[in-house]
């Protein structure tokens, strides 16, 4: 159910191109909503309010995020896990609003990873992706055994393990990144929100990183919203997208309905070319 | 971790205890071994008791609880603002006291009344310095880093100004508290009481400050409610810092050498380095303050100027190695 506040570009042109990324979702029966927002306008300094946003996250669902720089896919994403004010609208996690939910409970039910990390005090790899675990410790419990051995797992889900013992301020950029998704793997929240996962990683740990977030949306009651550059990507793995325009205004829909050429090209201000590879769409920037 | 918080302690325990030892041998008159312990567990020479009980066992404790409860506002600040830099002397903390103690000073005012003012002179700069570091703009730690020094050096010239003002009779006893002097101090006690408090209430929120160490965003998608825990740590810094300086004077660097030196041991865990840097800080000034008991004994060199001679080349060394 494509859900189109006008103007829209997509609500005319359905794409009906089935693929991986337009996967069935599969729904139990009385599976709760894991994430609704209503009427939600976020908050960005000096523009005008932008399309209020209802949103309805499943479990199952994999959301993306696309929009060029600037269009506040960040701040909707920071907005969506309670650590910034929206202007207005409220936020639902779980089928609680997050104004009434304490932090550490909020932090159960979702994780966010950022685009930039701070490691002003750097620790070990192992110990960065402990601090996954801080939500469910009370002040004077130590990390158990179980603890270090969901840490050991997401850094191994990563590609991490063999680094447990490096200081965080020794990785590279996209060693960095990856020990950021762990860490949100040891949080091990039933809703990941993540800011440009991939931007710094290679092919392969792009590929890696989106198989294990598909893997564990499969999980029971999960679901993830991701913020992605690459359009093909997100064809692939997302199977709602969220388009975000820079002056506010956004659709959003399964990703069959959303990747129609036009409003891409309106979106990336920037002419495309279309091609199909595996029965999936392919765009590409084309320079003229 | 639980394996680098009692190899602290089992490092740090006995070292404190040693420290204390040695404050309490050395000095204008040295005190062998075997005598200093039959002054707990004997008979020992009138003299030597008065020297130990009276004279420098309450000015060892007095050093040992200064340092350690600097060390552990070190440490707390340097979490706040996220740099290894942030030290309540480097924060104008300790400035403010100072002119707080000399003007209760010039005042003539009794000791107690000199403490009770530099408390209050602590208290106001920290005020002074967080409000306006806030300011309208968005709290950033380099802000309130650059907000400190400046206020610091106003401190330090109201400093001059009053120096400058006062009769000549009160001047060696107004420059010997600036530079940092354990003589005056009489009853450790409450210092170590407010030590010890802290230091066991801050425990359990030494991984909560691991992750506000990750920056406030990030601690708060884990699950940390950043701001009341900002003012926590803010408003118990102040309050010990308070405590010190109202102790020693302006003794600075301690609370800037000790938790650098011990997270080059021990690892950056806060669990870890806020009990070290009590620890650590105590032992540090403990032995400091012998070095100036002894160093041109019979005189005495003021305290703060030792570990000035320490911490000065360890603050340049940091700021050279920071990007």
């Amino acid at each position: 159910m494509p859900n189109m506040p006008p103007p829209t570009p997509a609500a005319t042109q359905p794409h009906d191109t089935p693929g991986l990324g337009a996967r069935s979702v599969h729904q139990e029966p009385g599976a709760k909503t894991l994430l609704a927002t209503h009427d939600l306008v976020i908050d960005i300094p000096a523009r005008p309010p932008g399309s209020p946003l209802d949103l309805t996250v499943d479990p199952g669902q994999c959301w993306g995020i696309l929009g060029p720089n600037g269009a506040g896919k960040s701040t909707l994403l920071q907005s969506l896990a309670g650590l910034r004010a929206a202007r207005a609208g409220t936020i639902e996690v779980k089928g609680q609003s997050i104004a009434t939910l304490a932090r550490a409970e909020l932090a159960r039910r979702l994780g966010l990873v950022f685009q930039t990390h701070h490691d002003g005090f750097p620790a070990t790899v192992l110990e960065t992706a402990l601090i996954g675990r801080h939500p469910y410790l009370r002040p004077w419990d130590i990390e158990s055994s179980e603890d270090y051995a969901r840490a050991r797992a997401a850094l191994a889900a990563m590609d991490l393990a063999d680094l447990e013992d490096r200081m965080v301020d020794t990785l590279s950029g996209g060693e960095r990144q990856r020990l950021a998704i762990a860490t949100v793997l040891t949080q091990d929240p039933s809703l990941l929100l993540l800011d440009e996962p991939t931007s710094q990683l290679d092919l392969h740990h792009q590929v890696a990183v989106l198989n294990r977030v598909q893997a564990i949306v499969g999980l029971d009651n999960r679901a993830a919203v991701l913020v992605l550059h690459d359009v093909n990507l997100a064809a692939r793995y997302c199977d709602h997208l969220l388009l975000l325009f820079p002056d506010g205004q956004a659709c959003w829909g399964p990703t069959a309905t959303m990747l129609v050429p036009s409003a891409l090209e309106r979106l990336y201000n920037q002419r495309l070319s279309v091609g199909e590879v595996d029965g999936l769409p392919v765009f590409l920037p084309r320079n003229e | 971790m639980t394996r680098s918080f009692l190899l602290a302690l089992g490092v740090l325990l006995p070292a404190s205890v040693l420290s204390v030892l040695v404050a309490l041998a050395y000095g204008s008159v040295q005190i062998p071994f075997p005598d200093l312990l039959s002054v707990f567990f004997g008979e020992a020479s009138r003299l030597h008791s008065t020297l130990v009980l009276e004279l420098r066992l309450p000015r060892a404790l007095a050093a040992f609880a200064a340092g350690g409860l600097l060390g552990l506002a070190g440490a707390l600040m340097q979490v706040l603002l996220r740099n290894p830099l942030a030290d309540p002397y480097v924060l104008g903390l300790s400035g403010g006291a100072s002119v707080g103690a000399l003007l209760a000073m010039l005042a003539g005012l009794s000791m107690f009344s000199v403490s009770a003012a530099a408390f209050v002179g602590a208290l106001l700069s920290t005020i002074l310095v967080f409000g306006l570091a806030h300011g309208t703009g968005s709290w950033t730690p380099t802000r309130l880093l650059l907000t400190g020094v400046v206020v610091a050096a106003g401190w330090g010239a109201m400093i001059s100004f009053i120096l400058a003002v006062s009769p000549t009779a009160e001047l060696p006893g107004m420059l010997y508290w600036l530079m940092g002097d354990v003589s005056h101090a009489r009853n450790p006690y409450p210092a170590w009481g407010v030590l010890v408090v802290v230091a066991l209430l801050a425990l359990p929120f030494g991984r909560t400050l691991n992750v506000l160490a990750r920056g406030p965003m990030q601690a708060a998608a884990l699950g940390v409610a950043v701001r009341p825990v900002e003012w926590t740590i803010y408003v118990v810094a102040a309050l010990i810092t308070a405590t010190a300086v109202t102790q020693v004077g302006a003794v600075g660097f301690v609370g800037l050498i000790v938790p650098h030196m011990l997270r080059l041991i021990f690892g950056n865990d806060q669990r870890v380095i806020l009990p070290a840097s009590a620890l650590g800080g105590g032992i540090l000034l403990t032995l400091a303050d012998t070095l100036a008991r002894t160093i041109i004994a019979p005189e005495q060199l003021p305290v703060g100027v030792i570990t000035a001679m320490l911490g000065v080349p360890v603050f340049l060394f940091l700021l050279y190695r920071s990007r």
